[in-house]
């Protein structure tokens, strides 16, 4: 690991050289595998942040306190330290320019880390192709890369909002992607990371409001174990 | 809604690790019911020391693994068919 940094009180980036790294694509993670002293191995994914050709991979990793794996990369992880990665995995949650647009992105909470990667993906190659990235956030303070999607993205708060907010405060709802994204005719790629009730909720709306079933890609990530 | 239950995103380190192949893509038939899409849509559930791969339409069993200290159980009896993308 190379370096760190903090997003919000409960997340870091993570920084990674990795000599011989074979690249990745954009909505890829990789398994960390952790091995305690006594041998006891545990094993978690992490979608990777960074865009592909971006010299380092790059990790945001957000807290979970009864987890086994994050607390520890998000609290304890120094540079310098080693760290066992397996990847990059999948081709399924995976966006090239070559699939086309519009897209329409859809978080919940630290699912916005490969929808992210997908974003500067496109910025950086394929800025003509329009994009839209919604986030649920519980709070202004658990909102990542807030500096970096500030008037690129919309948010929506389902907690604590800042002072004269005059956004969405509620859940993602039908009504809402049907005012925030494009419509069914523009047949959109729709990308929808978050725990499995959001992705469940957001992925089902999307099909009432007419959006291809093929279209919608979805990847859920547990409320435990972390 | 089982808020454990994840998906075949989550699975797919260890089964590319068996199989040599990228699995999310990998299109699967339920031998239950045969409803057939990539495994990526398989409903998974990991807290086991392993997996379980469950069809997303009649939630049948798909497929399990489990580790052991020194092997790896793989069972697919509920997979009719894998289709995989070259």
């Amino acid at each position: 690991m190379a370096d760190v940094r903090a997003e919000t009180p409960r997340a870091r980036t993570l920084t990674f050289d990795l000599p011989g790294w074979p690249g990745h694509r954009a909505g890829q993670h990789v398994d960390v595998r952790l091995t305690a002293e006594d041998g006891y191995r545990a094993q978690r994914s992490y979608s990777i942040a960074s865009p592909p050709g971006a010299s380092r991979l790059e990790l945001t990793v957000e807290r979970l306190d009864d987890g086994e794996v994050s607390p520890w990369l998000a609290d304890e992880a120094r540079p310098g330290d080693e760290i066992e990665l397996r990847g990059p995995i999948g081709g399924y949650f995976v966006w090239e320019p070559a699939r086309g647009g519009p897209l329409l992105l859809v978080a919940g909470g630290s699912g916005l880390v490969p929808l992210m990667a997908i974003e500067r993906h496109r910025r950086a190659v394929a800025p003509e192709v329009a994009s839209t990235v919604l986030v649920s956030a519980r709070g202004p303070e658990d909102l990542l890369y807030a500096g970096e999607l500030e008037g690129a993205a919309v948010v929506t708060y389902t907690r604590t909002r800042p002072e004269g907010w005059t956004g969405y405060a509620r859940r993602v709802d039908e009504a809402m992607l049907a005012e925030a994204g494009p419509p069914p005719e523009a047949r959109p790629r729709c990308f929808v990371c978050g725990p499995t009730s959001f992705v469940e909720v957001v992925a089902e709306a999307l099909v009432a409001l007419g959006h291809h079933r093929a279209l919608i890609k979805t990847e859920r990530f547990g409320a435990t174990g972390g | 809604m089982d808020e454990r239950m994840l998906d075949g995103n989550a699975g797919a380190g260890d089964l590319q690790e068996l199989f040599a192949v990228e699995v999310t893509q990998t299109v699967g038939v339920c031998e239950a019911c045969g409803m057939e899409g990539p495994l990526a849509e398989a409903h998974v559930y990991s807290l086991a020391p392993g997996l379980t791969l469950r069809c997303r339409g009649c939630e049948a069993v798909l497929a399990r693994l489990v580790h052991l200290p020194d092997r790896t159980l793989v069972e697919l009896r509920g997979l009719r068919r894998l289709e995989i993308v070259r």
